[in-house]
């Protein structure tokens, strides 16, 4: 007579045989986990070329994403750190005379969020852009100096934020005889709006890619349900609910999504190792401490899971379609 | 312990498998059910394993109205009836232990109560030395005994078998029902689906006779308890 708790109906025969207790049933079910996850690894590693493709397979769906996230991370890294250079530029009327551009500069770094204020007269100016600028015969046919008094101004440690330094840019403008104030922040803010799409983008190439890797692990799981369907038969005529069932197929989803996992991180560490040589030359000549970092342990462990949650749930899709409707009535012949 | 009231079994292309059968075995007893073929046996089996729905009527097996009982439920009722098939349905990939087990993995037994049973099973069968082997290893006879093993092997009060001795010379199938009459003895109820008139005969028992889905013959009405006749 069945033992199982669980059992609803009432067979009226053998009622002498001992329940087994909770505990020797929770540690019969932990066992039967085991032993189901032992089997579907050992099955995998059974058949070590087709499970080594399918590793690959989502190793190198996963690894993409996943680099072009650990990209995304070093760019943001560099344009946080070159927001700290932020200067700003106050230009000052034309009609006003030197003395008072002194006198303004004075007043703007007397202020507590700035660092530093230096003044570039117009004369001064005219001659730096005649120097560099190589248009000097054109502008010997000017009659005025056509560029004004400039205070360069370096916002203090504190104030460097966008924030503090939009507070900066407006407390400037509201001063008598500037005629306007520019944040040299043009070009930072293009790498910030890029490196926005790019994560766009990337996200949605990671879900993308996701989604593959689901249909992919789906698949091969078919695959194998298709090969174990006589077993899978006779344990749902012998009882064996959904979830019993089941079991071995999730477990075979894990496991693919374990060995998929550690394929992404091999993948990275070594283009890793491939591109740092380059890189490093690279940000070099731009003078920049730009360095691609790799994943961290909690990263590597992150991406683990999450890869096999991945192959979970591509076996879940397998399953529910395929295994449920599975039903042991073709073995027992026809009508 | 098995009850028919009324039954009909339609199959959707006007198929009819089944019509209105009526029929109550009691515990311990060991019936027949023949019929040519196509006259519906493997359909009133399937009924009570709840592979099939009766279209009208109820099925009750051990009080259980089977009509009702939701999805989830089956695989509760099928750990209460153990089935022997023609082709007995070993698996290949594993021992004649492993397969005898396997009614017993499914319900989570512990290891050590599943070798103890399992043992016993074989023994009753006649097969405990060969516990290790595959079923591929052993004859036609042997591989029918390990069915009968896997389907008694958690005691379950109902037994069914579906032309248990299709492929076996007279002898075995002599000696798998004198299992069947074993198991009837201490209270399963058994019900042996056959072709085979001369085994029915020898054995004298009550037969249950299908002809076009129609109960022609041993289908007693369920009265409150009375032991039906040999």
């Amino acid at each position: 007579m069945a033992a199982d708790p669980r059992k609803k109906a009432q067979p009226t025969r053998g009622a002498n045989q001992a329940r087994a207790p909770w505990r020797e049933q929770a540690e019969s079910y932990f066992i039967h986990h085991r032993k189901v996850a032992r089997d579907s690894a050992n099955r995998l590693l059974h058949t070590p070329v087709a499970s080594l493709m399918t590793w690959t397979v989502m190793g190198v769906a996963l690894a993409l994403p996943v680099a072009l996230l650990l990209l995304l991370t070093s760019l943001q890294g560099v344009s946080a750190g070159w927001e700290s250079s932020a200067r700003v530029t106050a230009y000052i009327e034309l009609d006003v005379p030197l003395e008072r551009a002194r006198v303004l500069g004075n007043e703007i770094s007397g202020d507590g969020r700035v660092a530093g204020v230096e003044l570039v007269d117009r004369d001064q100016a005219l001659a730096e852009f005649r120097a560099s600028s190589g248009l000097e015969d054109a502008l010997d046919y000017l009659e005025d100096n056509p560029l004004p008094h400039t205070l360069l101004i370096t916002p203090e440690e504190g104030a460097r934020s966008t924030e503090g330094v939009e507070g900066l840019v407006r407390f400037i403008e509201g001063m008598e005889g500037i005629e306007r104030v520019q944040v040299d922040l043009g070009w930072l803010q293009r790498l910030n709006a890029m490196t926005d799409l790019l994560a766009r983008a990337v996200w949605a190439l990671a879900i993308l890619l996701a989604a593959a890797v689901v249909l992919v692990i789906g698949n091969t799981v078919r695959l194998s349900i298709e090969s174990r369907r006589d077993e899978i038969l006779v344990a749902k005529l012998v009882g064996g609910t959904d979830s019993f069932v089941r079991r071995p197929f999730l477990y075979t989803g894990a496991w693919f999504g374990l060995g998929g996992g550690i394929v992404a991180l091999i993948l990275l560490q070594l283009s890793l190792w491939w591109l740092s040589g380059p890189i490093e030359r690279l940000a070099g000549l731009y003078r920049s401490d730009f360095s691609l970092d790799g994943l961290h342990i909690d990263g590597a462990l992150a991406l683990i899971i999450v890869s096999m949650l991945l192959g979970w749930l591509g076996a879940w899709v397998a399953v529910k379609r395929h295994l449920d409707d599975m039903e042991p009535g073709d073995i027992a012949g026809g009508a | 312990m098995i009850e028919f009231r009324q039954v009909t079994k339609r199959y959707d292309s006007d198929h009819t498998a089944l019509r209105q059968v009526n029929f109550g075995l009691e515990r311990g007893e060991l019936a027949f059910l023949t019929g040519h073929s196509g006259a519906g046996k493997s359909t009133l089996l399937k009924l009570i394993m709840v592979m099939e729905r009766p279209s009208a009527g109820e099925v009750v097996v051990g009080g259980q109205v089977l009509n009702r009982l939701p999805r989830r439920q089956i695989p509760y009722i099928r750990r209460h009836i153990g089935v022997v098939f023609q082709n007995h349905q070993l698996l290949f990939d594993r021992t004649v232990f492993d397969n005898v087990a396997m009614p017993l993995e499914v319900m989570g037994a512990s290891p050590r109560d599943t070798g103890r049973r399992v043992r016993a099973a074989l023994d009753k069968v006649g097969l405990l030395q060969k516990e290790k082997m595959n079923p591929m290893q052993l004859s036609g006879g042997e591989q029918q005994r390990v069915g009968i093993a896997r389907a008694v092997v958690n005691k379950p009060p109902v037994l069914l078998a579906d032309e248990p001795t299709g492929n076996l010379d007279p002898a075995l199938s002599a000696d798998i029902m004198n299992l069947f009459g074993q198991f009837s003895q201490v209270g399963v109820t058994v019900l042996i689906a056959t072709h085979d008139i001369a085994l029915i005969n020898e054995m004298g028992r009550r037969t249950l006779k299908l002809d076009h889905g129609r109960l022609v013959a041993g289908g007693t009405p369920v009265l409150g308890g009375g032991v039906h006749g040999r």
